[in-house]
Formats: C-alpha cells, structure tokens, sequence
C-alpha cells in the first residue's frame, strides 16, 4: 500500500497534536501526585498505566488485521465521529465563553488538594496517589491509542501516526520533567479545536468509506471536509458568543 | 470493581459527553446507511446526508446549548 502524504500528513498532524493535549492533561496529575507524595508512587503509578497500555495495544493490535476493511472504516469512522465531534463542539463552546476553559494549573490545584484532603482521612494515601496516576496514564494514553489507531489503521499508516504520537509523548514529558510544572503555557483548546477539526473530517471520511461512497478526490476529500469543519466551528464560535449568556460551571 | 466501573464509564465517556449531541450524530450515521441501501446507483448521496447531517448536527447543537 502506497503512503501518499496528502493522507499521511493529517494522520501524523493529528496524532501528534492531540497526543499533546493528552500527555499535557496526564503530566498534570502525574505532577500532582508527585508533589503530594513524591515521585516514587507518581512513578510507580505511570509506569504501570504504560505497561497497561502497552498490554492493551499488544493484546488488541493483531485482532485489527482480521477485521474486514469495511467493517473497520466503518466502526472506526463512527467512533472517530463521536470523538472528535465531541472534541470540538467543547472547544466551540470554550472558544465562545460558554463553559470555562480548561486551566492545567486549576487542575494541578485541585488535584494537588484532593489528594492532600485524602491525606488526612486515608492512611492508603500511597496506594490512592499512585493509582490517580495509574488511571490518568491509563485514560490519557487510551485516547492517544484510539486516535492513533482510528487516523492510521486501514490505509498503513499506524507506523507514522505512532511515530507522530510518541514525538508528543515525548516532548511533554521532555518539558515536563524538566519545568517539574503544568504545561499551562500550552494553548490547548486551540489544539483541541484543530484536533476537534482534523478528527472530525477523518470521521466522515472513513464512515463514508465504510458505507462504500466514492469520495470525490479520494483521501484529498480529507481537506475539504476540515476545510469545511473549520467554517461551521467558526460560525459556531460567533454564533455562540454571546455577552449575556451565563457560563455554565 | 468500583476502580473498574468508574474507568470504564471514563473510557465510555471519551465518546459520549452530550447524550442528546451522540444520539443525534447516531441517527445522521443511520441515515447516511439507509440512503446507501435504498439508493446504491447514487453512492455519494450518502456521503452527503453523512457530510450536511453532521455540519448542522454541531451548529444545532452548540446553538441550543447556548439556550439552554
């Protein structure tokens, strides 16, 4: 199968930029625990979401090749859908006031004192911290998993999708561990907006694949169904933005 | 088990945040399915019904959720 990079470069894009967000928002737990408790169960916690994750992927990865390619198109389209669509009407809804914007140093407090309230209740508290690390490793890296397999399974491009992913990973925790702070700097709902964007025309796209519709201009339909995401986001956007409405909590 | 549960309604919820807002990209999903069947000469309708039901799937709901 030929990679053509008109299919490759959103794949790799859209990996890589929401793997970004992911790793941001799981750094921010993985930081909390470590300066209530210290790194050995942030650590300890982490790398067993890895190892999960890494099980999960080994376990599931062989069964994708034995599914039929339109039953998969399919399956991953509508999930892709559902994913991305719900990404970006919550980036929508921030970029115009609606809801308040997610701030990586309110959840690094907030999860810094939930974890401190415990303290005093729950003699555990290594075990907890160490599991609230397991879980956001876990869940983050799901969503890292499921984006890399939905922009990259069926037209062989898992390898850069993975490749784009991992260099997210990587360059968070570079960051991370280096600052030892939450990435607040890191304009996440514009990530999530054009992640929200790319996602969603990679949902109609492979959904349409599976249904067996010959998109015009094939994997270049890709474009023109972000092209055209974006626009509606950005009416969206103006059309939400309102002063008098009250943002929900 | 509790751990269990609360991490599968996480992963659940990776897709489903709004109910209102999936259950109606479900049925523009359905539609697209069923105009491919009734009308397999014209493949692109559905591509179509799947591409316009989804644009004003989010319109519709960002505006509404404004309202609300």
């Amino acid at each position: 199968m030929t990679i053509t990079w008109t299919l490759a470069a959103p794949a790799v894009l859209a990996a890589f930029l929401s793997s970004l967000v992911e790793a941001v928002e799981a750094l921010t737990i993985v930081l909390s625990v470590a300066t209530v408790r210290g790194w050995r169960p942030a650590g300890l916690g982490a790398l067993a979401g890895l190892a999960s994750l890494a099980l999960i992927v080994l376990a599931l990865g062989p069964l994708l090749d034995r599914v039929p390619l339109h039953a998969l198109q399919l399956a991953i389209g509508v999930l892709l859908l559902l994913f991305g669509m719900r990404w970006l009407r919550k980036a929508i809804l921030r970029a115009a006031g609606v809801i308040p914007l997610h701030d990586e140093e309110l959840a690094f407090a907030t999860g810094t004192a939930a974890l401190r309230d415990q303290a005093q209740h729950d003699t555990r508290l290594d075990w907890l911290a160490g599991l609230a690390a397991y879980k956001a490793m876990l869940l983050e890296g799901l969503e890292v998993v499921f984006v890399v397999i939905a922009v990259g399974a069926g037209r062989g491009l898992l390898v850069p999708a993975s490749i784009g992913a991992l260099a997210a990973c990587a360059l968070v925790a570079a960051v991370g561990f280096a600052v030892r702070r939450p990435l607040a700097r890191v304009p996440e709902n514009t990530l999530k907006f054009t992640v929200g964007v790319m996602l969603s025309a990679f949902g109609v796209f492979w959904t349409g694949e599976g249904l067996g519709v010959p998109w015009p201009g094939e994997d270049l339909a890709i474009l023109g169904f972000a092209a055209l995401f974006l626009m509606v986001a950005v009416a969206a956007v103006r059309l939400a933005r309102s002063p008098a409405v009250e943002p929900i909590p | 088990m509790k751990t269990l549960v609360n991490i599968f309604r996480e992963v659940a919820g990776l897709f489903i945040d709004d109910g209102l807002f999936a259950l109606a990209l479900s049925v523009v999903v359905v539609l697209a399915a069923i105009v491919a069947a009734i009308a397999p000469a014209v493949p692109i309708a559905a591509g179509v019904v799947l591409l316009v039901g989804c644009l004003g799937v989010l319109l519709g709901n960002v505006t509404s959720t404004r309202t609300r």
